[in-house]
């Protein structure tokens, strides 16, 4: 592959609890995707069972490995690739926000959310259990770094994503609205956006950002998914209500020419990052 | 405090059309008082789902001032919804008859739950959910009457302080007259909701959304320039109603007790 392809983000309202449904508004999805000449389609956080599951998590969770309700979707990505989120339980019987990039028509690698919201409306501690794990997967894409939602809001992930070659990082997002007193949409959209921009450009890689549509029990997901390039430039954003299917063409030869004008990865320095890390980490253990 | 009305006319639409869609109906029943509560929810009803999928029901008493009636009849004709008119004097009257006499706060409650009845019932027939008309101020100073102003299926206008239904009601084109009114529960004659609640709901609702939206804490309230108070006067108001916002006690037994431990959304498989 060229430098150069597309991806789509699908912003979908999926059923609360409803594997087979979403499933199928999956496989739609991404026949849509393809016709649209995308290389890889991106779905939000939990795109297959809805958001704020609670007691149901355990009901819809499913073995990436040995799951009877994925092979059709597996099927439809022999051509396309795609990033999708669900409830997965491990052999130990934990149950993770887990994101999994497929294609060529397997499961390549599976994200499990490091950081789960547990304050206000969120209460994902309580059902969750937290990855510990951070790795990029190799794509035709160069390689792809997976988040879900909340991790973005501790950029320490994305820092090491990119620093572990990451040029496309993928965001898949549940994020409810809140704030409603500033003319510029929900105070939360408008979150969303300065990090995006801000980490594209402090990091020069490609973001891509989907967020849900639709409404659980009142909490209403105002999507605004987007794509933002390597100097913070947003060059695909979707509606701000509702489902909608958005595409960008990206093109890695952006993000080589970001490097050249800002090379401030080139000039990261890791050890003393790590360095110092150490020591605040010994000092509060010892405090 | 501003409002982004365009944004939440937008997302109130959606929230009722969807909340509903899901639940299997399309169509709601909405008391109509003549208050800008009442008006603002019919209107958001009747541009979401189309004003022949709403049932406006006005339900007067005997004591009811004749301007409720004409003004919710503005809304009415200026949305071009299917209205009703159920008097609810011989439900009320016909209950205290047999008791012993009741206070004006009695008969109050009575009134609100009369209306509840009619408002449910008339849902059935209507095969519709009904919309609730409880804005966020009354919610959080429980004023309103439990099982009666304050049920519904879905509401949405309950996490709007009186000053935002203002907003948003001149947003929506409410009409004037309903615009121009001091806020009633006209239960009886002359009754003022600021006279009763002893402050305006200009002053409770700054108060409100320092303490509540912001989570200002008491010194910083005080050197805002707050009174102590009235803060305190409000928060006792809030912490004597929080039974109002909750459903009734069950006492745990079991290892998963409905209202303990038994987590999941009205929307589960929606």
């Amino acid at each position: 592959m060229t430098g150069k392809f597309t991806v789509a983000l699908a912003q979908v309202s999926p059923k609360l609890g409803l594997l087979r449904e979403n499933l199928q508004l999956h496989l739609d999805t991404i026949r849509r995707a393809k016709s649209e000449g995308a290389d890889l389609v991106v779905f939000p956080e939990l795109s297959l069972t809805g958001y704020i599951l609670q007691d149901l998590v355990p009901d819809v969770a499913i073995d990436p490995l040995n799951a009877p309700s994925l092979p059709p979707l597996l099927q439809e990505c022999r051509d396309i690739a795609c990033v999708f989120g669900f409830v997965e339980v491990s052999d130990r019987y934990n149950y993770y926000n887990a994101a999994a990039y497929v294609s060529e028509g397997r499961i390549q690698h599976v994200h499990r959310k490091l950081y789960l919201p547990t304050y206000g409306m969120f209460d994902e501690m309580r059902f969750f259990a937290m990855g510990e794990k951070l790795r990029t997967v190799r794509t035709p894409f160069g390689p792809l770094g997976l988040l879900i939602c909340e991790d973005l809001w501790h950029p320490s992930t994305l820092y090491l994503h990119v620093q572990d070659g990451a040029r496309v990082v993928v965001t898949l997002s549940s994020s409810p609205g809140r704030g409603v007193r500033t003319s510029e949409g929900f105070q939360t959209s408008q979150g969303w956006e300065t990090l995006l921009k801000a980490l594209s450009q402090f990091y020069t890689v490609y973001n891509l950002y989907a967020n849900r549509a639709g409404i659980e029990d009142g909490a209403y997901f105002p999507g605004g998914s987007m794509v933002v390039g390597p100097v913070g430039e947003v060059i695909a954003r979707s509606q701000t209500s509702g489902e909608d299917l958005v595409l960008a063409e990206l093109d890695l030869d952006e993000i080589r020419r970001a490097r050249l004008f800002t090379p401030v990865l080139r000039d990261e320095r890791l050890d003393l990052t790590l360095r110092e890390l150490t020591r605040i980490v010994r000092q509060r253990s010892q405090s | 405090m501003q409002l982004n009305c365009p944004l939440v006319n937008q997302v109130l639409q959606g929230f009722i059309r969807d909340e509903l869609g899901k639940a299997g109906f399309h169509r709601v029943v909405v008391g109509l008082s003549g208050g800008i509560d009442s008006a603002v929810s019919c209107f958001l009803a009747a541009r979401a789902l189309g004003p022949e999928n709403v049932l406006a029901v006005m339900m007067p008493y005997r004591t009811s001032s004749p301007e409720s009636l004409s003004d919710a009849s503005a809304v009415v004709k200026t949305l071009g919804v299917k209205s009703e008119i159920v008097e609810i004097t011989s439900i009320v009257d016909g209950y205290f008859e047999a008791q012993s006499p009741a206070n004006s706060l009695r008969r109050g409650n009575a009134m609100a739950r009369a209306r509840m009845i009619v408002l449910f019932d008339k849902s059935m027939e209507f095969d519709a959910l009904v919309l609730g008309t409880s804005n966020k101020t009354e919610l959080l100073l429980g004023y309103g009457t439990l099982f009666g102003d304050m049920a519904s299926s879905i509401n949405p206008i309950g996490d709007l302080y009186k000053a935002d239904i203002f907003k948003l009601a001149r947003y929506l084109h409410v009409p004037q007259s309903i615009l121009d009114k001091k806020p009633t529960a006209d239960l009886w004659a002359g009754q003022s909701d600021e006279d009763e609640l002893g402050f305006t709901y200009a002053e409770v609702d700054e108060l409100l959304h320092e303490l509540i939206d912001r989570r200002v804490s008491r010194r910083e309230l005080l050197e805002k320039g707050f009174k102590k108070d009235f803060v305190q006067l409000v928060v006792n108001r809030i912490r004597g109603s929080q039974f109002k916002r909750r459903g009734p006690v069950v006492c745990k037994l079991s290892p998963r007790s409905v209202s303990h431990d038994f987590h999941y959304l009205r929307d589960w498989g929606m």
